[in-house]
């Protein structure tokens, strides 16, 4: 049965990376196999890792469990065409409640930590750093205060305010290109996976 | 022969003389040995037998952990006189609820003088004493234990407390915030007109539906692979009606697979609703909006395999993506569509810069509900959030100042305790 499994993933991926040619039959067979089996294997998770798990095992410790399960249940209202429009509300639920908890999260994580760590002393007697450290503070300091001009939409971007958001857009590019690389590099993990999973546990060709 | 004899008694008793200092020599050594191995022997028993429990901690409190949610009881005491001369090895704490046996709820190194119990339930009330444990080796290596412990304490049950003191400084920054953009969402109530820069990505949104109706193809909106509990889906599903507006407008097909079954739900409320506005909800179909897989790479290789069949001629790229974004970008880049992004993910941005035509970037994606709908209202928000960002820009310079001068004290304004 191993055995079997290893020559059906084999042949999945191979199917999947044939894409790299063009669309095809076996690419297609594969697509939509991994596709379905996925959307099942989803439910499945989805139902026993939160319904059952975070519902049902402890409806009785925790009565606000019961709000939740109470909004879920007007979610499924949408099967019912006269009054499908009662899902909105725990829609707007949804909504509201991220907003509120992401916009609080933003605020301390992307404005008040990132401006504290951008705060720093160039030169002068707090400043006990060398040369290097000294223009890695400065392309700091400046790179935030350029890229944060970038991002005011209320005010037209020329002349010196121009200059300093285009400064903002060049810093904000040259990280994206240091980024690129790096990315590159880790998603080529993905790729060596497969091929070791090919050439070891399908081809044994690898010890 | 008697001066013979008297020789051989004279060798005789000189024998016997020797022997016997010999024997008194040997008698004083065994009795100074015997008495040197005596005295460390009495010494070492006189230690074990008789050993002395250390002094206990002293000077118990307890009280209800501030700034969070119940559940924790902080305990402190003074420690034991012993603790100085590393007379103690740890202190251990003990629990008591209703009267029951105590219990151990957990160790303090030496030195230490604070316990945080975090088992603590708000419903019970309890009582908590603290031991000083002493381990000292014994005569044949095993651990002798010594313990002393300190009064009970008071009995007291843990709450929640509604607001964390110590994140003041958030609320402080927050009001500012919301100050500048109620005034400018006043401002703009009241008729003033708000400039916004523009933003090619979004500009360019008009021209991508418009390019799919000459070309008589769909447009595929892709909404990320996020649930609706993430801002940057929220915002999306904004950016999908003003899209689906335009769609309805030009009887153009709009397409929108998702991965999450509450994206579905809501897209399919914005698409809806967007028809119904530009006076063409006979245009709407159930099955504009609908679900994939929720697995990433599963997503993308269905979201692959429908552009290079269905060749859409705009897609959209809108919401949290991760590593599929490289894989879906270029697929639509190699089918010729016209492409548009945007995403707050850093790590994802420079895929979509360097395959789509268009991209948001990071805060730009934010700002697209407000710039598509130019409603004043959303507008007066976005000139209130500048203004909240030219106000960090004026702390980032004076922070930097003061720090180059030594002078520490306003950075610690934007420490946020977690």
């Amino acid at each position: 049965m191993d055995h079997f499994g290893i020559w059906l993933a084999a042949f999945l991926t191979l199917g999947i990376y044939s894409f790299l040619y063009r669309d095809n039959a076996w690419y297609k067979l594969s697509e939509s196999i991994f596709i379905g089996i996925s959307a099942g294997y989803w439910v499945v998770i989805l139902f026993w890792d939160n319904f059952y798990a975070k519902f049902w095992l402890q409806r009785q410790d925790d009565p606000m469990l019961w709000v939740g399960a109470a909004l879920g249940f007007l979610m499924l209202l949408r099967l019912i065409p006269k009054i499908g429009w009662i899902a909105r509300w725990p829609l707007a639920f949804i909504d509201g409640a991220t907003a509120g908890l992401w916009g609080m999260n933003f605020l301390a994580s992307n404005i008040m930590v990132q401006t504290k760590a951008t705060i720093m002393p160039l030169m002068g007697p707090a400043f006990s750093g060398s040369i290097g450290d000294l223009l890695s503070n400065l392309v700091l300091v400046g790179g935030t205060f350029c890229g944060l001009i970038y991002f005011f939409f209320s005010k037209e971007h020329k002349g010196a305010f121009g200059n300093a958001a285009r400064v903002g857009i060049w810093t904000i590019m040259i990280t994206f290109g240091a980024m690129f690389g790096y990315t590159v590099m880790s998603r080529m993990s993905l790729l060596i996976g497969r091929i070791d999973f090919l050439f070891r546990d399908w081809l044994g060709l690898l010890k | 022969m008697r001066r013979i004899e008297i020789r051989n008694n004279s060798f005789l008793s000189r024998v016997n003389i020797t022997i016997l200092a010999f024997s008194l020599l040997l008698l004083t050594v065994a009795s100074v040995t015997a008495q040197d191995e005596i005295d460390p022997v009495t010494e070492l028993i006189d230690s074990v037998v008789t050993p002395a429990n250390p002094a206990p901690p002293t000077d118990i409190t307890v009280k209800d952990t501030p700034n969070d949610a119940g559940g924790s009881i902080t305990i402190r005491w003074a420690l034991s006189a012993d603790d100085a001369t590393n007379g103690i090895s740890k202190y251990r704490i003990m629990r008591q609820s209703n009267g029951s046996e105590f219990t151990q709820v957990g160790e303090a190194t030496a030195g230490a003088g604070e316990y945080l119990d975090g088992q603590a339930s708000d419903e019970h009330e309890f009582n908590y004493k603290v031991l000083a444990i002493s381990e000292i080796p014994g005569e044949s290596g095993e651990t002798i234990v010594l313990t002393s412990e300190s009064v009970v304490s008071e009995p007291i049950s843990s709450s929640a407390q509604w607001f964390d003191s110590r994140r003041v400084n958030v609320l402080v920054v927050t009001a500012i915030l919301v100050f500048f953009i109620l005034w400018f969402i006043q401002r703009a109530k009241s008729g003033e007109k708000l400039f916004i820069r523009k933003i090619a990505g979004l500009e360019a949104v008009d021209e991508a539906v418009g390019r799919a109706t000459e070309m008589g193809k769909k447009i595929f909106y892709v909404p990320g692979i996020n649930d609706m509990d993430n801002v940057q889906t929220i915002a999306s599903m904004t950016i999908l009606g003003r899209v689906a507006e335009l769609a309805g407008q030009y009887d153009t097909w709009l397409e929108v697979p998702v991965c999450r079954s509450l994206v579905m739900v809501t897209a399919k409320e914005v698409v809806k609703e967007a028809y119904t506005k530009v006076g063409r909800p006979d245009s709407y179909h159930e099955d504009q909006v609908h679900y994939l897989t929720d697995d990433q790479f599963g997503y993308a290789a269905a979201i692959d395999g429908m552009v290079v069949r269905e060749k859409p001629a705009t897609i959209f790229y809108m919401g949290a993506f991760f590593a599929e974004s490289l894989i879906l970008a270029e697929t639509g880049n190699a089918s010729g569509a016209i492409q548009i992004a945007g995403t707050a993910m850093p790590a994802q941005l420079p895929f979509f810069v360097t395959a789509c035509d268009y991209t948001l970037i990071g805060e730009e994606l934010f700002a697209a509900s407000a710039y598509l709908s130019k409603e004043p209202k959303l507008l007066g928000s976005l000139k209130g959030q500048d203004y909240g960002k030219g106000a960090i820009l004026i702390a980032i310079l004076i922070g930097v100042l003061l720090e180059t001068f030594g002078i520490w004290e306003l950075s610690q304004i934007f420490s946020v305790i977690e």
